[in-house]
């Protein structure tokens, strides 16, 4: 019904142009037309956290959102965290401290752990744990992942 | 995901204006989409009847917090985030902040909207019972004019309210209270965050000499609408802090609510809880 | 190299976005494949049709009459339908009856609610009771997919002369395992000159089950099948045994349209259609004499296995062989069964039937301690089993066994006895707030139950590559447990390499050998165990064969390795699973040795109950656990607390709400898991107790966290609130309310 749209965004630090459905779920465009598979979906319902990525330099669940709303969006996925293969001082901690386990709510996680650490570098547990609380794991019973953070936080932040 | 999208269409209008013609031309036709928060995650589930969308996002008319010197009027499209980080708020409002802390989890408080909340009409939403506490009205807009009512008459009913079909809701405006006030705010959710109310109250209280001078208590998820529980007030308006009737003010809080058994809790559950909320904020009341 | 916490193998790919999961596979041309369902409990299927509005003759249609073999799901019991067909009895309301194919998985989806099934609709038993009371008779003469029995000594001879003796009913519900990851499958079918070759890709914990199921779907001999693991978003059991049922849909289609299909359930279709944990039912019966000491245990464990066997024979067998817990008994006598109902069927989910009996056995000790007078932590210790004592299968305790030095160090971690008397006084006071501390001591077994491990026979190896590097040949998938990573420790650590020196293949049933399926808290200690003789064969073939001098250096085993391969092509040595000696296991009498070894834990939880709303928060969990040698201790602490959060769960919140047999609750934001706001940083301790039968002396422990949380927080609520009938979980707010009123209502 609706006619397609040229969506540009900057993902990642890429300008992309996309030609999409106005109402097509940003998650999806990241994931089919972008390739970003990066980016999970666990629920479809704005719960899980899972397809969490940063738009215009704020959290938000990806599949709610319809991407005619990202037009000219600034969208940061898991696979715009690390430099290369330099990783992230995040996603390094991560790895050290085995806060991914299975790893499919880790994208989102990350995501959700570096917007925590840039707007609240020296986090307590408690503040790590409410910044973290949309997003869900079911594999670490999050103590892995509140280490990791803790760890980025005393080492001197997301942005090391 | 279950919407099929090929049947989906959705408008960005440039400005206020257009979009209220377009609501006017086909009334009822258009739904409107603040931050699809709520209804991105009906739609992803199949049960979305609407298929036509009008997306707010970007009307400049519809945002920002404006202080005035008693009231603060809040845009329609500010997000829970933007109550949280609002000094303003804090200041006058702490229970607006809490039940924005609340709502969700971060990722929602960045896109869900305070006016979104209210026409989405949910009985479970947080911000509506802080909001009858303060005794908040809505400006409502449409081609045909502005109109004010008041936030305790606006639901009428499940998903029912006085927004007409070319209607958007376009700010809310909160009287500041005035002295030093008691603001109580408690959501008993399924977990500790990320969660859906079974139980919300909010309540504000002005005291004078020892008495309880003003109060609206403002309730969640007890009714098919966010609601006041006027018997309970009445009850306790001009008793003093001394002698409040804590549980003739239980026994009437039943009559303003009608509780239903649902996936997240019974009506008994509602019941008792939200009576027990009450004689907590009571007793923080009496104490202070 | 084993008891270094060496990073996870596949733990850089997972922090930058590139680990690729099912749904993640880029398929050309692939078709999207979705499942119609029965809807209806009970009924005999007479018709299906096809709705207006939807261009039918785009899709790929296949129900029952198109099935080229058998349609039967290949396991324990051949009982389950791919599809049910025309004229066939319904049996419960997620069963599949038509697949669906297209290349736009939107319109697949719009058309999946275009059909519409006729169904003659029949009574259904929708729970236990009225599966026993044979209400109806829906599976087999008397409903029964499973009875076990177990007797040790005779009970009925102590009852009488027993000082006291104490019944209680116990419940525990269905629980969803959560896996972050929906079921996903990528299906390919070829025509070849032998045949057809039908190959799948997707998310699935037991490649060899799948391997099985497609080849009776098909008709096909060994070869012309293959199953390969992706990478995996969870899996906790619930990809045990379903994997084989949505594989065997993504084969149908694909066979059928020619081309690829994908098939990945929404998280609404996996929370209603896949396996649960089994709901139970435990009543208990205890002797003790004057001073507390056990006589006698009768157990009648009753589990609700939903419409088909799926794995509950095996469930049932854990659970009636942990019923008694880790207590030293004379007289044991044990009923098992598991009943069919017209719900989804249950199946695998951690602690396999062990959370349940366990759950009623340690919730039973406190109200048994509260009976007799006793402090919980002194009953228990009275009675712990110890080495030489003899469990209710006759199986002897040959390990030093020190229960009574694991309970103390958890008593000590959390502060019990202070916490015990400080909290009595506080909760005496106003504050609506109320604190207590509650333990559970148990066990859990590893690996396969009873001669399941000989059955199985496993095999693994170590293959040379051309680089000179070491490849891991195993069937065990990586759910997230750290597979990948143990295992090349345990091969580097028998080879003497370097931990970067061994890498794990792709699990490709076309490359790797069935080393059984990934489950049971068994590829550690089973598993690890084929590989660690696999490695020491492998070096010794090199030696052999000249191509390796002892004492070697890394440098001079990768050259030799990468010599072998040049001259020989391939080098490569697998390991067979051979019982241990001293080890029996009569099936037919469930007497001998359950299992070749037990892991020993004992957990304590403080609870802070909010008496307005009812809501029980965890302040704080020590679980301390005694697994053998642990091989990477970062790792295994994570194994323990991602189980314990689980637990918690099941203990709290964790309901499936079922109405006339269907998950109504079926959506993340009703089905209630811990968020990290919800949960303490759990504490971890490790006491080691190195097993012969174990690589480097490990034992399992992937399940054991998941059995001991729900009973150390009822124990904890009791000791908060006095005593209440707490005797279900998931103990909800709601549930509290009511046992709370019962208290006052009398």
């Amino acid at each position: 019904m609706a006619e397609p749209i040229t969506l540009k965004m900057t993902v990642n630090g890429t300008d992309c142009v996309v030609t999409v459905h106005p109402f097509a779920r940003l998650l999806d465009v990241l994931r089919e037309d972008l390739r970003l598979t990066g980016t999970k979906e666990g629920c479809g319902e704005g719960e899980c956290g899972a397809c969490t990525v940063l738009m215009n330099g704020r959290v938000v669940n990806s599949c709610l959102v319809p991407v005619v709303q990202a037009q000219g969006a600034v969208v940061v996925t898991v696979e715009g965290l690390a430099q290369g293969e330099r990783l992230s001082s995040v996603q390094d901690a991560f790895l050290t401290y085995n806060g991914a386990q299975c790893g499919f709510c880790t994208p989102g996680m990350l995501i959700s752990a570096t917007d925590l650490l840039n707007r609240c570098p020296n986090p307590t547990d408690g503040e790590i744990r409410d910044g973290l609380a949309g997003n869900l794991c079911r594999c670490t019973g999050y103590v892995k992942i509140v280490d990791a953070v803790r760890a980025v936080a005393a080492d001197g932040g997301a942005a090391r | 995901m279950r919407g099929y999208l090929a049947d989906c269409d959705i408008q960005s209008p440039p400005s206020l204006a257009e979009a209220l013609a377009l609501m006017a031309r086909e009334p009822g036709v258009w739904t409107p989409m603040a931050g699809g928060t709520d209804l991105m995650v009906v739609y992803n589930a199949g049960r979305q009847r609407a298929t036509r969308f009008l997306d707010l996002s970007r009307l400049a008319e519809l945002q920002g917090i404006q202080e005035a010197p008693t009231s603060l009027s809040f845009g329609a499209l500010t997000t829970y985030t933007d109550l949280r980080d609002c000094r303003a708020v804090h200041q006058h409002f702490p229970n607006l902040v809490k039940s924005a802390r609340v709502t969700g989890a971060l990722a929602i408080q960045n896109r869900g909207t305070l006016g979104g909340n209210i026409a989405n009409a949910s009985p479970a939403a947080d911000t509506p019972p802080s909001l009858l506490a303060y005794g908040a009205e809505l400006e409502l807009i449409s081609s045909r004019g502005l109109r004010r009512v008041a936030y305790d008459r606006f639901h009428q009913g499940y998903k029912r309210m006085d927004l007409a079909a070319d209607e958007l809701v376009a700010r809310i405006i909160v009287p500041k209270p005035t002295g030093r006030g008691f603001h109580y705010f408690r959501k008993v959710g399924t977990r500790q965050a990320q969660a859906i109310a079974k139980v919300c109250l909010a309540a504000y209280a002005r005291l004078e000499d020892g008495v309880v001078a003003e109060l609206r208590i403002g309730l969640g998820s007890v009714a098919p609408t966010p609601v006041r529980a006027r018997h309970a007030e009445a009850l306790l308006l001009g008793k003093p802090l001394a002698a409040l009737p804590v549980e003739a003010a239980r026994e009437a809080l039943l009559s303003d609510i009608s509780p239903i058994d649902d996936i997240r809790a019974t009506a008994h559950y509602r019941n008792v809880v939200t009576g027990n909320l009450l004689g907590q904020m009571l007793r923080e009341l009496a104490n202070r | 190299m084993i008891g270094a916490s060496s990073i996870r193998k596949e733990g850089r790919a997972k922090v930058m976005g590139t680990a690729c999961y099912t749904d993640d596979k880029f398929v050309p041309d692939a078709l999207h494949g979705v499942t119609v369902r029965s809807q209806v409990p009970r009924g005999i299927l007479k018709g299906i049709q096809f709705g207006a509005g939807i261009p039918w003759g785009e899709f790929t249609i296949v129900t029952a009459a198109d099935i080229p073999g058998t349609n039967r799901v290949a396991s324990v019991v051949h009982d389950q339908p791919f599809l049910v067909g025309i004229g066939e009895e319904i049996t419960h309301p997620e069963q599949p009856v038509v697949l669906l194919a297209h290349p736009d998985r939107r319109l697949a989806e719009k058309a999946r609610m275009a059909v519409t099934l006729e169904v003659e609709e029949r009574p259904a038993i929708l729970e236990i009771q009225a599966s026993l009371d044979l209400e109806q008779v829906i599976y087999g003469t008397h409903n029964l997919l499973k009875e076990i029995r177990i007797q040790k000594g005779d009970p009925e001879a102590v009852w009488t002369r027993a000082a006291h003796v104490i019944e209680g009913e116990y419940r525990t519900g269905a629980q969803e395992q959560m896996y972050l990851e929906t079921n996903a499958m990528v299906a390919v079918v070829e025509q070849e000159a032998a045949g057809l070759r039908v190959t799948v890709w997707g998310s699935l914990q037991c490649p060899y089950y799948v391997h099985g199921a497609l080849k009776q779907l098909f008709g096909l001999p060994e070869g012309q099948v293959r199953v390969v693991a992706m990478e995996m978003g969870g899996a906790f059991g619930g990809k045990e045994d379903y994997p084989s049922v949505n594989a065997g849909h993504a084969a149908l289609l694909a066979w059928k349209s020619g081309r690829p299909v994908k098939v990945v359930y929404d998280r609404e279709e996996d929370l209603a259609c896949t396996t649960k944990r089994h709901p139970s039912r435990t009543r208990l019966k205890t002797a003790f004499d004057a001073e507390g000491h056990l006589l006698a245990i009768e157990v009648d464990f009753v589990l609700d296995g939903g419409a088909y066997a799926t794995m509950s024979p095996v469930v049932l067998s854990r659970g009636a062989l942990h019923s008694a817990s880790v207590y030293r008994c004379p007289h044991v006598k044990v009923h098992a069964r598991a009943v069919a109902t017209n719900t989804p069927p249950s199946g695998a989910f951690r602690g396999f039937g062990a959370p349940q009996s366990l759950f009623a056995m340690e919730r039973h000790m406190d109200i048994c301690a509260r009976k007799l007078g006793l402090d919980a932590v002194d009953l228990r210790r009275k009675n712990f089993l110890r080495m030489g004592d003899t469990m209710a299968t006759g199986q002897v305790i040959r390990e030093d066994l020190d229960l009574g030095g694991l309970m103390d160090r958890a008593l000590e971690e959390i502060d019990y006895h202070r916490k015990r008397t400080t909290f009595a006084a506080a909760n005496d006071r106003e504050s609506p707030i109320k604190r207590g501390v509650g333990l559970a001591v148990f066990m859990h077994g590893c690996g396969f139950t009873g001669g399941g491990e000989s059955y199985l026979a496993s095999v693994a190896g170590v293959e040379g590559l051309a680089d000179g590097t070491v490849s891991v040949l195993a069937a065990s998938t990586e759910m997230g447990q750290g597979k990948n990573t143990v295992f090349a420790q345990i091969v580097a650590d028998a080879l003497k390499l370097p931990f970067e020196m061994v890498e794990t293949a792709e699990v490709d049933t076309d490359r790797v050998p069935n080393s059984g399926p990934t489950v049971a808290s068994r590829s550690t200690m089973m598993v690890g165990r084929i590989l660690e003789d696999a490695a020491i064969g492998f070096k010794q073939s090199l030696v052999q064969h000249g191509f390796l001098k002892e004492p070697y250096t890394a440098d001079s085993f990768r050259e030799a390795v990468a010599k072998a391969v040049a001259t020989l092509g391939s080098v490569k040595c697998y390991g067979q699973y051979h019982r241990p000696p001293n080890i029996t296991w009569n099936d037919a009498t469930y007497q001998g040795d359950a299992y070749p070894t037990y892991s020993w834990a004992c957990y304590a939880a403080e609870v802070a109950v909010d008496m307005d709303t009812y809501e029980v928060k965890v302040e704080d969990f020590v679980a301390v656990q005694e697994v053998g040698r642990v091989v990477n201790p970062t790792l295994a602490a994570g194994q323990i607390e991602g189980g314990v959060a689980q637990g918690v769960g099941w203990g709290l919140w964790e309901e499936v709400t079922i109405k006339n047999g269907r998950m109504i609750n079926n959506q993340m934001t009703n089905y209630i898991i811990p968020t990290s706001a919800d949960l303490p940083q759990i504490r971890v301790v490790f006491l080691e107790n190195p097993h012969p039968a174990g690589p480097g002396g490990a034992k399992g422990l992937g399940e054991l966290p998941m059995d001991g949380p729900a009973p150390a927080l009822l124990n904890a609520l009791e000791n908060a609130l006095g005593p209440l009938r707490l005797d279900e979980v998931p103990m909800t707010p709601d549930r509290l309310l009511g046992r709370c009123e019962e208290v006052v209502h009398g």
